[in-house]
């Protein structure tokens, strides 16, 4: 019988996502002309939170983007083709600080993706990454500037963010045991 | 999203949803061929190897372009330069391919079921580019792709195919595909090119020309097949043209919302008039463009695909 705990209710994801955005705001200086982009699938609403909140803190509108990674994963030819998503990115990245946002950092192996992806779309002065949980089990030298909350988990469990964006009933996320 | 095919042989076999899952990928794709830079690792370090035993101009092509735009290598392999001529069988031709380690194989050959063949016998992915009469998929898909971008859906509408059905794998590719997804499907052409046993494949078989355009959303030509017709199928390519050519007049008795394909080569003044060719109703040159983005989707989809695979026909 698989277990469930719910380890961020719908406030808790909430204060993690404000407490994110003073972050970024605080690490970068004002006209540092930062940019958001989400990583489908989580990210994706995940990145319109955080700009909606960083708005409110900078008094201007942050922009955002979504960036699809599967063109550029490195397990291709070890998987079912995973589904490709659309990217949409309405600015120019060049020169902009990017914050990539991601809903749970794991291998690292997305994030290394999402970084190559957007190479191909221009050369941003700086790439933050910005998810909202980490669970560890790295297999890659990356590590996250800003987190929700760290969550030791075992290799077999699963953690999920269910978003009302996308259709859920209610914001949570869920570590699943086998 | 549903893909787990090693292979992608013809449209016959595949769901609806599989359809769809093609569609939406390659949506995804269009969208890299508009970016500065064109290009995805996803085929990085894979091989595939272009084998035209039959002539193909724009489809290897697109294919090649394809292929290049996902970082694949790729190997040429056609048959007037090859050892095909000297006597070599298509299986033997094939494993020495393989023995280079290719992965993927896109195949045209004059042969119906050539590619079913070699799915069964190698390793690799097998991709049909075109197998005789019989199935021209990645067309088929391009063409449903570019009705769906255009028309914003295909099932209900009226898609009118023209011509050479019976020697025309395009139409074969193209009536699996829309029936699949729901369209309403009318063949027309001479009774001899266009017999009504193509009625069991769903589909409305009507001989005259303004009844089969009349409440058409989409009007499908097809090119007269020279190299195929054995013999004679009608009179002469003039009457061809009085009765089924697609000329100003015609096109006046039609929607106005009714758009206009072709699958290439056009032969201008023959099944359509040069200047409708050329017109905003025209959708010839975004179905090359679209093609682009549907081969890239149907190679990324079945790199991933290990599932088992029927192999249908022979």
């Amino acid at each position: 019988m698989p277990e469930s705990t719910v380890i961020l209710d719908a406030a808790a994801i909430q204060r993690a996502l404000t407490r994110i955005a003073h972050e970024i705001a605080e690490r970068n200086e004002v006209g540092a002309e930062v940019v958001l982009i989400g990583i489908p699938q989580g990210g994706v609403p995940l990145s319109q939170r955080l700009s909606a909140i960083l708005a409110g803190i900078w008094n201007q509108p942050v922009p955002v983007g979504t960036l699809d990674v599967s063109m550029h994963r490195d397990d291709l030819d070890q998987r079912a083709a995973p589904k490709v998503y659309p990217t949409v990115i309405p600015f120019d990245v060049t020169g902009k600080t990017v914050v990539l946002v991601d809903d749970v950092l794991f291998s690292g192996r997305t994030t290394r993706a999402a970084m190559d992806a957007l190479n191909d779309f221009g050369r941003p002065r700086k790439i933050q990454l910005a998810v909202l949980i980490d669970r560890g089990h790295r297999e890659l030298p990356i590590k996250a500037d800003f987190v929700g909350k760290n969550v030791p988990t075992a290799l077999e469990e699963k953690v999920s963010l269910d978003l009302t964006e996308t259709g859920a009933e209610r914001d949570e996320v869920v570590l699943k045991k086998p | 999203m549903s893909w787990n095919r090693k292979h992608l042989l013809d449209i016959e076999s595949l769901t609806a949803d599989e359809i769809v899952t093609v569609l939406d990928t390659a949506r995804a794709f269009k969208a890299v061929g508009e970016r500065a830079i064109k290009k995805v690792p996803a085929l990085r370090g894979r091989t595939v190897v272009n084998l035209f035993v039959e002539p193909s101009t724009r489809t290897r092509i697109s294919f090649e372009l394809a292929e290049q735009r996902l970082s694949a290598d790729i190997i040429n392999f056609t048959a007037e330069a090859s050892s095909l001529k000297k006597g070599e069988t298509l299986k033997d031709t094939a494993r020495n391919l393989e023995a280079l380690n290719a992965d993927f194989i896109v195949m045209r050959h004059s042969a119906s079921g050539a590619p079913h063949f070699l799915a069964r016998v190698l390793n690799a992915s097998v991709i049909n580019a075109g197998d005789g009469a019989h199935e021209h998929p990645t067309q088929a898909l391009l063409d449903a792709f570019t009705i769906r971008e255009r028309k914003g859906k295909i099932a209900g509408l009226n898609v009118t195919i023209l011509g050479d059905i019976l020697y025309s794998r395009v139409a074969r590719s193209d009536i699996w595909a829309l029936t699949k997804l729901g369209a309403r499907v009318t063949l027309c052409g001479p009774s001899t090119l266009v017999p009504r046993t193509f009625e069991q494949m769903g589909c409305r078989v009507v001989h005259n020309m303004d009844e089969a355009i009349r409440d058409a959303d989409i009007i499908n030509l097809l090119r007269i097949q020279h190299e195929r017709q054995r013999k004679t199928m009608f009179p002469s390519i003039n009457e061809y043209t009085q009765l089924f050519g697609l000329n100003k007049a015609r096109l006046a008795k039609t929607r106005p919302d009714a758009l206009i394909m072709h699958p290439g080569p056009i032969n201008r003044g023959v099944e359509i008039d040069s200047e409708i060719a050329d017109s905003a109703r025209s959708l010839i040159l975004e179905q090359v463009t679209n093609g682009l983005a549907v081969r890239m989707a149907v190679l990324f989809l079945v790199n991933g695909g290990k599932g088992p695979q029927e192999v249908t026909g022979n």
